[in-house]
């Protein structure tokens, strides 16, 4: 139970004002500026922009200033705004296999068309603090190469093309959309992904960890692991034809899982997948593990109880906004409710104690 | 108003995609002077939901929202021009709608070699350059030598 309190004012007007000062630290430090986060701490409001559900890194990244680097905070206030914001429509599906690949990587063939491209990754660091980042200097600049005008088609395409994965043919069945209409269950596979791509990362990557480690194995193996550009493409109804009015980066992961077959069907691969807006590879290999996990019904295996199979225990909890928000409240003032435990407990003891003494 | 021909239509689609797409800063730089025109619709700031594919070419899904800002012009001589860009940028905008604008009259040869081609090159040029980086990152693999061919 909720009830007014009223006192509290001047006590949070003097919180918020500390505060504005400690987010600002010592003002003998310079301030940072909204662009520095979005340019340096890129990786950041990448996670701020996914979970976010909202593609603007300027504003990702004065949400991490505003938050003290504090992302879930920072999402949140990502959440709140884009709730104060019109929609004007729906893009057309995004073309990854057009996108301009900053990475391209599969851990399933070593040749490949559009060859195994490594971009800007922490992979094959040795995870050694480098102690000149501390010192202020110029990172040289990267090697270039002529890049090759070829086209980096999808892995998964290859084996397709001899039947030995499904296939994902093309259905213009139009998307449910979990921000329109409240989330009721069994959920259809668009539905699920569009509330993992939001979904936190730390309890996305704990679940897929936990189907590796055997709760709801699926042999995921990645077919491929892509990140750069694509066009987003939205019809305009006031010219009555599709444009291109901008760009965006994203990872997408498709996975390649054990095999499934049938009298009727010779043995074949299955797929997960992960999409997320911007740079977050750990977040769309979990995705593509998670997806592929709750797909056991759709693919006739056994439901053996693991966390990652079950769709309502997923959907219910990978939300950080949502489980913050309930998380959180219980340290907002409770005082009627405590009072009417305490009141219960109270006499809960009298009658207890009474009775004891009635047995002496 | 007569239906304009396909080409008509895929030559308005790659400007409008030219003038969406340009940073803020450098269409301001290149256009710095508004003609006279009346707004139809002032800048609005709000969000497209851009959506993915199941496994990249199934069903769509919602993948989450981009923010957005469109806005609709009329210039003095009657030519209308919409824009719709992605960002918070209203002045981005505002400018996007009138070059649409200006290239449906008698200035748009001076409108594509004054703006829309620099922004062109500048785009590809800033795709090249990532693209090139992207290469030299790509691996080039060679078999060591084997056991059984010693």
């Amino acid at each position: 139970m909720y009830v007014a309190v009223k006192g509290g004012e001047r006590a949070i007007d003097a919180a918020h004002a500390w505060l504005a000062e400690e987010r600002r630290g010592d003002p003998a430090i310079p301030e940072l500026t909204v662009a520095q986060i979005r340019e340096q701490m890129a990786l950041a409001v990448n996670r701020v922009m996914a979970e976010g559900s909202l593609y603007d890194p300027d504003l990702a990244a004065l949400a991490i200033k505003q938050a003290r680097g504090d992302l879930i905070e920072a999402v949140f206030l990502i959440r709140a705004y884009r709730t104060t914001l019109p929609r004007f429509g729906t893009s057309r599906p995004v073309d990854t296999a057009a996108m301009a690949v900053d990475r391209r990587v599969s851990a399933t063939f070593k040749d490949l068309p559009g060859g195994q491209v490594l971009g800007p990754t922490f992979d094959y660091t040795h995870r050694l603090l480098d102690f000149a980042l501390a010192a202020e200097g110029e990172a040289p600049p990267a090697p270039q190469a002529p890049a090759r005008d070829e086209p980096v088609p999808h892995v998964t395409g290859l084996l397709d093309r001899d039947g030995l994965i499904e296939g994902q043919p093309a259905d213009d069945t139009p998307a449910p959309d979990l921000t329109r209409q409240p989330l009721e269950l069994p959920a259809s596979r668009a539905l699920r992904l569009q509330a993992l791509a939001r979904a936190d990362e730390g309890f996305t990557l704990s679940l897929a960890y936990s189907t590796q480690r055997g709760y709801g194995r699926t042999h995921a193996f990645v077919g491929e692991l892509r990140i750069g550009r694509v066009a987003v493409q939205v019809d305009l109804p006031e010219l009555g034809f599709a444009v291109e009015i901008g760009e965006v980066e994203l990872t997408e992961c498709d996975t390649v899982n054990q095999f499934k077959g049938s009298r009727t069907e010779p043995p074949q691969f299955t797929r997960g997948y992960g999409l997320v807006m911007g740079q977050s590879e750990r977040k769309a290999i979990s995705m593509s593990l998670v997806d592929r996990a709750l797909r056991w019904q759709e693919l006739g295996e056994d439901f053996t109880g693991a966390p990652a199979q079950d769709e309502e225990f997923v959907l219910s909890h990978c939300d950080n906004i949502q489980s913050t928000g309930f998380l959180e409240h219980i340290k907002l003032p409770h005082y009627v409710d405590f009072q009417a435990e305490l009141e219960l407990v109270r006499r809960m003891r009298r009658e207890a104690m009474q009775m004891q003494e009635a047995a002496e | 108003m007569s239906q304009p021909s396909p080409s008509e239509t895929a030559l308005r689609r790659d400007w409008i995609s030219a003038l969406a797409k340009a940073p803020p800063g450098r269409l301001a730089a290149l256009l710095p002077d508004l003609p006279a025109h009346e707004m139809l619709r002032a800048p609005e700031i709000g969000t497209v939901m851009v959506q993915g594919r199941i496994g990249g070419t199934g069903a769509p899904f919602n993948l989450g929202e981009m923010t957005v800002t469109r806005c609709s012009v009329r210039l003095a001589e009657g030519a209308v021009g919409h824009a719709c860009v992605q960002g918070r940028d209203k002045a981005h905008a505002a400018r996007a709608a009138l070059a649409d604008a200006l290239m449906q009259t008698a200035a748009a040869p001076r409108i594509e070699a004054q703006v829309l081609a620099p922004l062109r090159a500048e785009a590809a040029g800033a795709r090249a350059s990532r693209a090139a980086r992207a290469a030299a990152t790509r691996v080039e693999f060679f078999t060591m030598l084997r056991g059984e061919d010693a």
